[in-house]
């Protein structure tokens, strides 16, 4: 009799200890998606070295992130350093949409991240912004991760 | 006693209609299960036609070839079967003059199609009936000349006639579609103006694909294209000139200008304007030049559409929060949201009847082609897909064409851009084939007016 309790109790932790690392497994899934704002650095490039060149956003959102707000400010800060640097901000959107609204959604998006950089002391005439809609996708995946990639504001060199 | 005689005499006449119409009749504002089982007979031509036909246009059997533009164009709508031509009893030049009813009959066919077509000196002469075999009766007799070139748009142009008459319908064969012509990977697309016959013959590339082009429309006279190119990476919208290939942009807007499309009466574009985050529709008359602010509000506002009568825009705007479909007067006054249903409505456009406004709506992760009533009610989905947008009316309002997207992997693979269309009832949705894959469609109005 005890035999079998013991071997019920050992049953039921190794159960436990599978459920356990599958809730793990899924935790390290949404990793990159913070609601569904990308948080990754997989497609990021960098103006220069801990300044990257784009932040993200939610589903038909415009609205900048902290995280987005704090890459915006070291972008702010290198192009004070470089005043004769001029850049395009492009907007971008997932193809989750239909096409015209999404030119439009990319330029309120390039918009939004270049008000931004004006507030930390960039000129508007060092900005020009430009929308691609959903017509310049960096991931060509058909999936939550991929589109959330591609709802992006870039910050280009222009000279 | 008289009120009795008047409710006998209204009785009869409710029950013994008076019926000087053909028997066959095409209903088209129900799903068709019952194609009309119709012949269409080769059109007949002497040896002379016969060999100026393969000399002046390479076609070895032109009287064949039309005939097989009509039947194809009767096939595709779903409403006709048009029945084989190995079973027909009587040749082409008999059956012209003389159809033996009780042979057409035979093969089941409920109507016939004769013809005959001559190509001498330059010149295209075709005449067709059109036959009713139940009623063993003519019910269309015409005839008409054209150059030797359009010999396309006189099958087609036969087809819009037949239709016509047995619908009580206008056609909508003697069109074509322009569209965005796509290669490439996802990430990099190359996209070029194409337009063809509505049955995809006639192929033509309008731009060589430097640069991204979107979005194109017809003018009311079809000789027009309005359209947004990224020409030196400025989005602007622009006018294309078909016959000549002449292009020049649309205004001097000091930022991006997109989803263009002509007033019904062709004088003026209506597109969006975006700047500072904020789009907004206006419009350009294309003889003087001035442009007039239609929309005024911190909203994305873009898509619009004219009533036929040029009286009432629809109009995408995200302004109540999410993307839904507005009405307002053409000079902007009395904005009235008309799409209510669950979900985000986008790309609204007005019927060329006047009736109906169709749209691309999103719901769940999926994506619908749908029509409504002006006023917003009466909502129809017609269709769902993993993506789909962008429909764009027939000329008799009755037919959809819009574009379908696939799923790829992350490296693009088993991605494909298609057209397709369906009936107004919800039937005979089918792909429309391109030589490439193709979005954006739109549908040219009737060329033969």
């Amino acid at each position: 009799m005890n035999l079998v309790k013991i071997l019920r109790n050992a049953f039921l932790v190794v159960l436990f200890s599978f459920v356990l690392s599958a809730c793990a497994t899924k935790t390290k899934q949404v990793g990159q998606l913070q609601g569904d704002v990308y948080t990754g650095t997989d497609t990021v490039e960098y103006l220069a070295k801990g300044v990257p060149d784009r932040v993200f956003f939610g589903t038909n959102e415009s609205i900048l992130t902290t995280r987005s707000r704090d890459t915006l400010r070291k972008q702010a800060a290198w192009l004070r350093k470089n005043p004769s640097i001029n850049v395009v901000l492009e907007g971008h959107a997932d193809e989750r949409g239909t096409r015209e609204y999404n030119l439009a959604l990319g330029e309120r998006r390039a918009n939004a991240a270049k008000d931004y950089l004006m507030t930390y002391g960039v000129s508007s005439d060092r900005i020009s912004v430009i929308s691609y809609g959903k017509e310049r996708p960096v991931d060509s995946g058909s999936n939550p991760l991929s589109w959330s990639k591609n709802r992006r504001a870039v910050t280009v060199k222009a000279n | 006693m008289i009120r009795k005689i008047q409710t006998i005499v209204l009785l009869i006449l409710f029950f013994f209609p008076n019926n000087v119409h053909s028997l066959i009749e095409v209903d088209i504002t129900r799903g068709n299960l019952n194609p009309l089982p119709i012949a269409v007979s080769p059109l007949f031509s002497d040896e002379k036609t016969t060999s100026n036909g393969k000399k002046e246009l390479e076609i070895s059997d032109i009287g064949s070839e039309i005939s097989k533009i009509v039947e194809n164009n009767l096939r595709r709508s779903g409403l006709f079967n048009p029945l084989d031509k190995k079973a027909f009893l009587q040749k082409s030049d008999i059956a012209h003059f003389k159809p033996r009813f009780e042979d057409w009959g035979l093969i089941k066919a409920q109507a016939l199609i004769t013809g005959k077509v001559s190509l001498i000196d330059d010149k295209l002469k075709v005449e067709f009936r059109l036959w009713d075999i139940l009623a063993g009766r003519e019910m269309i007799a015409l005839a008409f000349t054209t150059v030797p070139n359009n010999w396309r748009r006189v099958g087609h142009i036969i087809t819009d006639k037949v239709y016509e008459r047995l619908t009580g319908e206008k056609g909508y064969f003697d069109t074509r579609i322009i569209y965005v012509s796509e290669k490439g990977p996802k990430t990099r697309r190359i996209k070029r103006l194409a337009i063809m016959d509505q049955d995809g013959f006639n192929n033509k590339y309008l731009t060589l694909g430097n640069e991204l082009v979107l979005t194109p429309r017809f003018s009311p006279t079809n000789q027009m294209v309005t359209y947004l190119s990224y020409f030196k990476n400025l989005p602007r919208v622009y006018l294309l000139d078909i016959e000549t290939g002449l292009q020049e942009v649309v205004g001097d807007f000091p930022g991006m200008t997109f989803a263009p499309r002509f007033s019904p009466d062709g004088k003026k574009i209506i597109m969006s304007f975006a700047k500072d985050g904020n789009s907004e529709i206006y419009t350009m008359d294309l003889e003087n030049r001035i442009v007039e602010k239609i929309t005024n509000h911190p909203s994305i506002d873009t898509s619009p559409s004219f009533s036929p009568n040029g009286k009432y825009i629809a109009f995408n705007s995200d302004r109540s929060g999410y993307q839904q479909i507005y009405t307002m007067k053409s000079n902007g006054k009395s904005v009235k949201r008309i799409s209510f249903g669950k979900g985000l409505y986008g790309t609204p456009v007005w019927s060329p009847r006047g009736d109906l406004i169709a749209f691309t709506k999103l719901h769940k992760g999926k994506f619908y082609i749908g029509v409504m009533r002006t006023d917003g009610t009466g909502e129809r989905l017609l269709t769902e897909n993993y993506y789909q947008e962008a429909p764009s009316w027939s000329p008799n309002g009755r037919v959809l064409i819009f574009y379908r997207e696939t799923k790829s992997d992350s490296e693009g693979k088993g991605f494909s851009a298609k057209l397709w269309s369906i009936d107004l009832t919800g039937y005979n949705e089918r792909l429309v084939e391109t030589e490439t894959d193709a979005s954006d469609p739109s549908w040219s109005s009737l060329l033969s007016n």
